[in-house]
């Protein structure tokens, strides 16, 4: 399993693994906001959260289509399904996930400080948007997953993965762009939405492997 | 290996592709140390009964059971190598990298990587991305994979498509080296195997 974990993960970082298409969509969207919404350095920290997050959505659906598909196009997903019996294929896949999240999203988490500051955000927005971003994002991987098994067998799957993942995640967004907001305005809290995106994480990393194991099983042709 | 009379049974198999009924009927047993070659035209499904076999598709009826593997290969699936069309192996990782890896993840190390290589006769560019090598070099490292780790069946689809013909007998020579050793050995082909004591599987007269 630490086997796939290396593979996936130097996949990812060497050229052609997407990582860096993820990273560089991420600072091109944050990087418009402000010439889109203007030179209003108030407006931009009130909104800055926010678009961290919704950037960081998009570019982690952009490279989720691939998340199952080039180990199809290959045949190693044969393989990998055929190990079933000695690695459980949930496993497989959440260890496959992982290495997504950590050759493709943990860049992304560790951009956002930089990011924060084009959006003129406090010190401490900034550390709860990184915060929410690293507790947050796997559960989008974990979601996607299952949207990415089923689209596996598609050949233009990668829409498809888009459109089915992204109401399932809008949970996530919202308790992660609302923990954020409750680090710095003061009538709303940090914890309560901040320890339930946590759990929708946990939640989604059980569901989301199942699931994304029993689409992968009846895709195989 | 420690594994004492294993075998391999297909009871009245039928398989579909997309709901179109490809083959039924299917019977056979392969005992150790015994090859198959399934042949037949194309269409007849022999990939479709190879991917049976290996789990990946459900038999639409009949059974595969696979005995005295024990509590090491309690069945078909997990006894099994398949080298289907496509060679399983990232275009972008070395080829060492690659049996590293499958080395690891499949378990059961059987060969270590660069003796494996040297068996299909890449010993000299195991260093190099696999998306650089030839269309037979990719076959002969999907080769070493079987290699790297035991399994006591193999299933192969087309194992010799893009071999030349010293290739060819490279891994003839494998695949004795393996029945002897008390593997079987399943092959869909439109070649002969060339090996002694291979028996027939004639896909499309059944139908």
């Amino acid at each position: 399993m630490l086997a796939l974990y290396i593979r996936d993960v130097r996949l990812g970082i060497r050229a052609g693994g997407g990582a860096l298409t993820g990273i560089i969509f991420f600072l091109a969207v944050v990087a418009v906001v402000p010439f889109g919404v203007g030179p209003d350095l108030n407006l931009l920290a009130r909104i800055g959260p926010a678009m961290l997050w919704i950037a960081a959505l998009l570019s982690v659906l952009l490279g989720l289509d691939r998340l199952f598909q080039a180990d199809r196009e290959d045949g190693s997903l044969d393989l990998l399904l055929i190990a079933g019996e000695r690695h459980m294929t949930a496993l497989t896949v959440f260890v496959k996930c992982l290495a997504h999240w950590t050759a493709s999203v943990l860049p992304l988490v560790i951009a956002a400080p930089l990011l924060g500051l084009l959006m003129n955000m406090e010190p401490v927005a900034i550390g709860a948007a990184v915060l929410t971003l690293l507790a947050g994002t796997p559960a989008i991987i974990f979601i996607g997953a299952a949207g990415a098994a089923v689209a596996v067998a598609l050949p233009r799957g990668g829409q498809l993965v888009s459109v089915l993942v992204l109401p399932l995640v809008i949970p996530v967004l919202i308790f992660g762009v609302s923990a954020s907001y409750g680090a710095v305005t003061d009538p709303a809290p940090f914890g309560p939405p901040f320890l339930i995106l946590c759990a929708l994480t946990l939640f989604f990393a059980v569901i989301g492997p199942l699931a994304a194991a029993a689409a992968l099983k009846w895709a195989a042709d | 290996m420690g594994v004492d009379a294993v075998r391999l049974i297909a009871e009245k198999l039928a398989g579909e592709r997309g709901g179109e009924p490809v083959f039924a009927g299917v019977s056979f047993a392969a005992e150790q140390g015994q090859a198959l070659a399934v042949t037949g035209e194309n269409g007849t499904g022999k990939t479709t009964l190879l991917r049976i076999i290996a789990g990946l598709l459900p038999a639409a009826a009949g059974s595969v059971a696979f005995e005295g593997g024990g509590e090491a290969w309690p069945s078909a699936q997990a006894a099994a190598h398949f080298l289907g069309h496509q060679n399983g192996m990232k275009t972008a990782l070395t080829v060492e990298e690659n049996l590293r890896f499958w080395r690891d993840f499949n378990g059961e190390p059987h060969l270590e990587v660069d003796e494996a290589l040297e068996m299909v006769g890449l010993g000299a560019i195991g260093h190099l991305p696999f998306g650089y090598l030839s269309t037979g070099q990719k076959r002969r490292a999907a080769i070493a994979r079987l290699l790297v780790s035991y399994r006591p069946l193999w299933l192969l689809d087309e194992p010799t498509a893009g071999l030349d013909a010293r290739s060819e007998r490279q891994f003839k020579e494998l695949m004795q080296a393996h029945l002897e050793d008390g593997g079987m050995i399943l092959a869909a082909t439109h070649l002969p195997l060339g090996l002694e004591g291979a028996g027939e599987l004639r896909m499309g007269a059944v139908a």
